[in-house]
C-alpha cells in the first residue's frame, strides 16, 4: 500500500473511456428488459380503441381499468387463480417437508444403506423417462384430471435433497446431541431443533420450487383436460392460444379483432405475474443464493 | 462421544443396529419409494419404444416390435424437419446466449457497488421469472401489427407498413433465440458473477501498480480465472443442443410458422400426447436422449483434455 505508483495518464483515460461506456451500456441493458415489460403494463390500461389502432409507449393511451374489470367479471378466473394458489402452496409445503425427512435422515453417515439410497438417487439426476412413459404412468396411477398431478409428482427431488442434506450436516452435532440426552426421539429432533436451525435453506428451496408451481402450465397442459383444475397460467394460455388463432385468421387487420380479447390478455398477463414481480425484489438474495449454493456442489 | 456411541453398536448385531435406527430408516424410505415409483417406472417405460403399445394397454401388455418404430422415424421427414430447427434454434441461442452471460457478467462486476449495480442485477434478473407463457403472451402482443416492435421500426423508418413477424416462418428461429436469450441472460450472469467475486484482488492491485487498464485486467486476469466454470456451462450447453424449449414453443408456434417452430419436444408432445402414437413418440424421445448423453460425454472428455493440456504449464 505505501509504494502507490501513479499511474500513467493514458490508464486514467482508458479506465474513465470504459467506465464511461460501460455504464452506459448498462443503461441500455436495463432499457431493452424494462421497456418491453413496462409496454405491456401500459397496454394493459389503455382502452380496446387505442389497443386497435397501436402506437402506445411509454403511457396507457385513453387509461381504463374496463380490462381488469373484465377479467374479474369471469368467474372461471377466480377459480384458476385459487387453484394456482392452493397447488403453490400445498405443493411448496410438502416438498419442503418431504426433502428435509429423507435429508435428515440422509445426513447421518452412520445410516445402513446409505451408499445405495444416494447412488438410487444420483441416478436419477442423469437418467429420466421422458415425457410419454411419464404420462403412461400417470395414466396408470389416476393422475390424468386429478389436483394431486400437480402436487405428487413435485413431492421429491434428489437434487434439492443433496442441498438439504449438505446444510444439516453443517448443524453442530453437540445440539442434536444434547437434545437426544434430554430425552428427544429423532422426529423430535428433527422437527423441533433440526428444522428451526435450517430456515434459510429452507426458504431458498421453497422459493424456487413455489417460483415453479407458480409458473408451471406444463403441467396442466400435459395432463388436465378437465377445465374447473387449469391454474391461472393454463388459462392465459387458452386466452392467448385463442387470439392467436383469430389474428391468423386475419393477419392484415387487427381492427376486426375482438378488441376485448387482447385487452383481457393483456390484464391476465400482469395480474398472473403481480405476485412474483411484488415478492422477488426483496427475496432476491435467497434467489442469487440458490443459484449458487447448487453450484459449489458441481 | 461420537466414537464411543460406533464402537457400542458394532458389538450389536446387524438386526439390532437397523432396528435402532428405525426411525431413520422410515424416514427414508418414502423417497425411495417415491424415486422407484415417479423416475425408475418411467425409465422402465420406455421399453414402449420398442412395443407396439395401443390405448388399452399397459407396460407389460403392449407386443415387442424390435426397432420398428425407430425405422419409422428416421425415414420421417416430419422428424428430421424438427431435429432441424431445434438445431438452428439451439445454435443461434448458443451463438447469442453463450458468451453474452459472460461479457454482461463481467461488466455489471465492473460497475461501482451501488445503487445502480443493485438496479441493473434486480432487472436483468426479473425476465427469469417470467413464465414462458406470460412472456409469449408478451412477445404476441409486441409482435402484433400494432404493437411495441412494429411501432418502434414505424417510428425508425425501417418498415412502411405494420407487420406480424410471428407470421413469417422464416424469422421464427430468430424469434425463439432472442426472447429466449432475453428472458435468460441476465440470470445466467450470477454463477460467472460469483466466480469473479472469488478472485483475489490482490491480483488486481498488482496490475494496477504495473500500469495496466481496465481493459488489459479484464483480458489477463478476470477471464482466465473464468475459464473453468466457462468450460463447465459450455459442457452442459452442448448437452442441451437437442433439448428444445417446449414451453416456448407451444406458446409461440401458430398454424403458420409451425414448418420453422416445430422442435423436438414439441414433435414427441404431438405425436404421444395429442395423437396418441405412443410408442412412435416415446421411440423418437429416447434415439434424442441418447444422442444428447453422448454429446455431453464427449464434451466432458474434450473440455477435460483441454483443461488438463493447459495446467501443464
Amino acid at each position: 500500500m505505501m509504494i502507490m505508483q501513479r499511474p500513467n495518464r493514458n490508464t486514467i483515460r482508458e479506465n474513465l473511456l470504459f467506465d464511461t461506456i460501460n455504464v452506459m451500456l448498462m443503461l441500455l441493458l436495463t432499457l431493452l428488459i424494462a421497456y418491453p415489460i413496462w409496454n405491456v403494463v401500459v397496454s394493459s390500461f389503455s382502452d380496446a380503441q387505442s389497443l386497435s389502432e397501436g402506437g402506445i409507449t411509454f403511457y396507457p393511451k385513453g387509461f381504463t381499468l374496463e380490462n381488469y374489470r373484465a377479467v374479474f367479471r369471469d368467474t372461471t378466473i377466480w377459480r384458476a387463480f385459487g387453484i394456482s394458489i392452493a397447488k403453490t402452496v400445498i405443493g411448496v409445503l410438502t416438498h419442503v417437508f418431504f426433502c428435509s425427512m429423507v435429508a435428515f435422515a440422509m445426513s447421518k453417515r452412520y445410516l445402513i444403506g446409505r451408499k445405495l439410497y444416494s447412488a438410487i438417487g444420483i441416478i436419477t439426476l442423469f437418467f429420466g423417462g421422458g415425457m410419454v412413459p411419464t404420462y403412461l404412468l400417470y395414466r396408470q396411477l389416476g393422475l390424468l384430471n386429478s389436483f394431486w398431478v400437480y402436487i405428487l409428482p413435485q413431492l421429491f427431488n434428489y437434487y434439492d435433497m443433496i442441498v438439504l442434506m449438505n446444510f444439516f450436516r453443517d448443524i453442530p452435532a453437540s445440539l442434536e446431541e444434547s437434545a437426544v440426552i434430554d430425552g428427544a426421539g429423532t422426529w423430535q429432533v428433527f422437527l423441533r431443533i433440526v428444522l428451526p436451525l435450517s430456515l434459510p435453506v429452507l426458504a431458498t428451496i421453497a422459493l424456487f420450487n413455489g417460483v415453479y408451481q407458480w409458473n408451471d402450465y406444463m403441467t396442466a397442459r400435459m395432463f388436465i383436460n378437465d377445465e374447473k383444475l387449469y391454474p391461472v397460467q393454463m388459462k392465459l394460455y387458452k386466452v392467448i392460444v385463442q387470439s392467436q388463432t383469430t389474428a391468423m385468421s386475419n393477419p392484415s387487420s387487427s381492427a376486426v379483432l375482438p378488441t376485448t380479447t387482447r385487452s383481457i390478455q393483456l390484464a391476465t398477463i400482469v395480474l398472473t405475474t403481480l405476485p412474483i414481480v411484488l415478492v422477488y425484489p426483496f427475496l432476491q438474495k435467497y434467489f442469487v443464493k440458490g443459484m449458487t449454493l447448487g453450484a459449489v456442489k458441481e | 462421544m461420537r466414537g464411543k456411541v460406533i464402537i457400542g453398536m458394532k458389538r450389536k448385531g446387524f438386526g439390532s443396529r437397523l432396528w435402532s435406527q428405525m426411525p431413520l430408516q422410515i424416514m427414508v424410505w418414502p423417497g425411495i419409494i417415491f424415486m422407484i415409483i415417479f423416475c425408475y417406472m418411467p425409465i422402465y417405460g420406455l421399453s414402449v419404444a420398442f412395443k407396439h403399445y395401443t390405448v388399452v394397454d399397459t407396460f407389460q401388455s403392449a407386443q415387442w416390435v424390435g426397432f420398428e418404430n425407430f425405422k419409422i422415424a428416421f425415414s420421417d421427414k416430419f422428424f428430421w424437419d424438427s431435429v432441424g430447427n431445434t438445431l438452428a434454434i439451439s445454435f443461434l441461442k448458443i451463438l447469442i446466449g453463450f458468451p453474452l452471460p459472460i461479457i454482461l457478467a463481467i461488466q455489471i462486476s465492473e460497475l461501482p457497488n451501488g445503487r445502480f449495480k443493485k438496479m441493473v442485477q434486480t432487472i436483468s434478473y426479473l425476465p427469469h421469472f417470467l413464465s414462458w407463457v406470460v412472456l409469449g403472451g408478451m412477445v404476441i402482443n409486441w409482435m402484433s401489427t400494432t404493437g411495441a416492435f412494429s411501432t418502434m421500426l414505424l417510428s425508425l423508418g425501417v418498415i412502411d407498413k405494420p407487420v406480424n413477424y410471428l407470421l413469417q416462418p422464416d424469422k421464427y428461429w430468430l424469434i425463439a433465440a432472442l426472447t429466449d436469450v432475453w428472458k435468460e441472460a441476465g440470470w445466467n450472469t450470477i454463477l460467472y458473477l460469483a466466480v469473479i467475486a472469488s478472485i483475489d484482488p490482490t491480483y488486481y492491485e498488482a496490475a494496477r501498480i504495473d500500469g495496466a487498464g481496465k481493459l488489459r485486467q479484464i483480458w489477463y486476469i478476470t477471464l482466465p480465472l473464468m475459464r473453468r466454470i466457462i468450460a463447465l456451462t459450455f459442457t452442459l450447453t452442448i448437452g442441451g443442443l437437442l433439448g428444445s424449449n417446449l414451453d416456448q414453443t407451444l406458446v409461440l408456434m401458430n398454424a403458420i410458422n409451425r414448418p420453422k417452430a416445430e422442435v423436438i419436444n414439441s414433435y414427441v408432445f404431438r405425436m404421444g400426447l395429442t395423437q396418441g402414437d405412443f410408442s412412435y413418440a416415446t421411440a423418437v424421445g429416447l434415439a434424442i436422449s441418447i444422442v444428447s448423453l453422448i454429446l455431453v460425454l464427449s464434451t466432458n472428455a474434450l473440455t477435460k483434455r483441454l483443461n488438463d493440456s493447459e495446467s501443464i504449464f
